[in-house]
């Protein structure tokens, strides 16, 4: 039977490129995103390369009470969820953050709190379920706190946090919770920013991801040279973190 | 942002990155224009705007609509002919008509009104394109085909990306029943060998000859012949590879490519292809696309880049054009490593500005000596004039805007659809008070 999938973010670049893997195989769709034009060009491309798309909503991540009544909507459209994405998410720019309160909370509310709170009420379907793959785009900026992006790293910290305690959760069940840290992507939300050496495109790590999801991987990072990277980087001495230009 | 000959130009002013196909046009100065970029494998000036600003669709890669029974495929303009192939193998499909790269989006596809080896039986790819759709810089966005908007349609296909951006666009596919092609190969000596090989392969989709150039002065011309079409018994329908095998990291300061290494591979690559007797069945991607196993193999030439030529010379003039285009090429010692010779059919493209016309077109590529080069080329230039032909734009950095003009009798009806704010580096150079 073909694939059931749940996902938050369809529009985003590295999402997308995972879907398009989903939409080959013949996986049936419901997408979630903010905004309806973007979304229905998504559905399109999906349905064109053999996907199947049961069902969409488009709405503010911000309006609280709307996440449990279309996840319940999600759910009755699909049947049941064989894999949940969440890969919404926004990027400020840090200087930014650090002169606005109101900025600073906007990147709480788009990056920790409403993909938390998905994220939980998608646990608790899994768990009525008994099984299932919960993938959530995190990032490699939450794995140190760094002057250049740390109010976006909080709120990936935030979830790395979540998700080790989610895989604790279902240790022993058929739920399996995919933790997937991509490291600097070229997309529509990174377009602005100059690409050196250790940047990827989306479709370079797509194929990866797929493949974790499908496994359940509990930390996929992508490309995988990113563990060693910020392995090293953990490592370091704050002295030396606080004097490096990163 | 480079064409592919990685000739020096100027740099444009700044790249925006399309995302949305619903998107509207970013504000522009008075003195700015728009150019629309996408994998930039024109070889020449034609997708680069210099100091002006240039319109990525990477991002524009999303399909819109996939007839699977029918054969139609609608999707935005940034998706590559690779892509699609990739799509539309494994379901039965060929698109009807590719160049010799598969890394090359749709819209740089309907713009520079590519051809491939079956110019001589399906035309340009613009004899395909079904329908398309322009974002102007108004905010208008005419559709444009056969019926709709046709003098516009007419000069987007091979209109260089000057008549507006375009968005998406729709196209006929191939049925194939196997991914496989049937190829033969046969070597010949002198162009009337040549002309009575091609004369007998009429019922074959696909005919390429590659020649050796390099061969000592008083020899006659040699080269290969190959006719191939799609396998009817072949096995599978397997898309190949998405993505090249190897890569060449750098240019080096000099060509790789040049009289000591080009004169060795032609005498091993012709005594090769001369062994391969019979029929034999191949994969499509080595036969259409043999180099874009190694990614950036542009580099070879060296950082000064290269040139590339081709162009196309009429039934009543050829043969003796060709003999002097080689006679020329062999005197000037420079080496030309992929020389390509194919007879083009009389099916008529659309475009206002397509390049295939009757006759027989010749490419070769030489790498940038600066003036020496130029000279050379100038010289094919006046071989081509003279014989009535027309230089190809989507490989050209050079040609004067006599040589354009004489060529392109139709431009100026195309100038009545151009786009006021599009313009590129090609068009400012061939337009340049003569």
């Amino acid at each position: 039977m073909s694939l059931r999938v749940l996902v938050y973010g369809a529009t985003s670049g590295i999402c997308h490129e995972v879907l398009k893997r989903y939409a080959t195989e013949g996986a049936g769709f419901f997408l979630v995103g903010r905004n309806a034009q973007k979304l229905a060009a998504v559905a399109d491309d999906l349905v064109a390369r053999g996907g199947e798309v049961l069902g969409s909503s488009s709405y503010d991540f911000k309006d609280w009470g709307q996440h449990e009544p279309v996840i319940a909507q999600a759910v009755e459209r699909l049947g049941a969820i064989d894999v949940a994405l969440v890969a919404h998410g926004t990027l400020p720019e840090q200087l930014e953050t650090e002169v606005s309160t109101a900025a600073t909370q906007a990147c709480m509310d788009d990056n920790f709190t409403s993909v938390t709170v998905v994220t939980q009420a998608l646990a608790q379907q899994l768990a009525l379920q008994g099984q299932g793959k919960l993938a959530v785009i995190s990032s490699v900026a939450g794995d140190r706190g760094r002057k250049s992006n740390y109010t976006y790293g909080a709120t990936k910290a935030g979830i790395d946090a979540f998700l080790a305690g989610l895989q604790g959760r279902f240790s022993g069940t058929d739920i399996r919770v995919v933790n997937i840290k991509p490291g600097m992507t070229v997309s529509p939300m990174t377009a602005h920013m100059a690409h050196g050496l250790l940047w990827s495109t989306a479709q370079d790590i797509a194929p990866g991801i797929h493949n974790a999801i499908n496994r359940g991987t509990p930390v996929h990072y992508a490309p995988g040279y990113w563990r060693l990277i910020m392995l090293i980087i953990r490592l370091l001495p704050t002295a030396v973190v606080a004097k490096l230009p990163i | 942002m480079a064409s592919w000959g990685a000739l020096p130009l100027a740099e444009p002013r700044r790249v925006i990155e399309r995302d949305w196909r619903f998107e509207a046009l970013p504000e522009l100065a008075e003195t700015d224009s728009f150019l629309a970029y996408g994998m930039g494998r024109s070889y020449g000036d034609s997708c680069i705007n210099s100091q002006g600003t240039q319109l990525s669709t990477r991002q524009l890669r999303r399909l819109i609509h996939f007839d699977t029974e029918r054969g139609i495929l609608r999707c935005e303009a940034g998706v590559t002919l690779g892509d699609i192939l990739q799509l539309i193998v494994p379901k039965g499909w060929f698109l009807p008509v590719v160049p010799g790269s598969r890394f090359v989006t749709l819209g740089g596809a309907i713009a520079n009104d590519v051809h491939g080896k079956n110019h001589h039986s399906a035309g340009t790819f613009g004899c395909h394109v079904r329908a398309l759709n322009l974002l102007r810089s108004d905010g208008t966005r005419p559709r444009c085909s056969l019926s709709d908007n046709a003098k516009l349609f007419a000069a987007t296909i091979g209109g260089l990306g000057l008549t507006g951006l375009i968005v998406d666009a729709e196209i006929d596919l191939l049925p194939i029943s196997s991914a496989e092609m049937e190829v033969e190969n046969e070597a010949f000596y002198g162009i009337e060998q040549f002309n009575a090989l091609s004369r007998e392969s009429a019922d074959w989709d696909y005919t390429v000859s590659w020649i050796d150039t390099s061969a000592r002065q008083g020899h006659t011309t040699r080269g290969i012949f190959s006719r191939a079409r799609h396998a009817k018994n072949g096995s599978g329908l397997s898309p190949g590879r998405s993505s090249s095998l190897i890569k060449v990291p750098f240019a080096l300061p000099w060509s790789c490519v040049n009289r000591w290494t080009v004169g060795p591979f032609n005498r091993v690559y012709f005594w090769a292809g001369q062994r391969q007797k019979g029929t034999r069945f191949e994969h499509y991607q080595p036969f259409f696309f043999p180099l874009d196993s190694v990614a950036q193999w542009n580099r070879m030439y060296g950082a000064r880049g290269f040139f590339q030529y081709q162009c196309v010379l009429p039934p009543e003039s050829r043969d003796d054009a060709i003999s002097a285009l080689l006679r020329d090429v062999r005197a000037s010692g420079q080496a030309s490593f992929l020389v390509v010779l194919k007879e083009f059919g009389d099916r008529r493209s659309p475009g206002m500005l397509s390049f295939p016309r009757p006759g027989l077109t010749l490419a070769l590529d030489f790498p940038n000596r600066g003036q020496t080069t130029r000279h050379l080329l100038d010289s094919f230039d006046r071989i081509v004039r003279r014989a009535g032909g027309a230089v190809y734009p989507a490989k050209d950095a050079r040609m004067s805007p006599d040589m354009f003009a004489s060529a392109y009798p139709a431009v100026e009806s195309f100038r009545a659809q151009l786009d006021p704010k599009f313009s590129s580096a090609f068009w400012r150079r061939v337009q340049a008070s003569r």
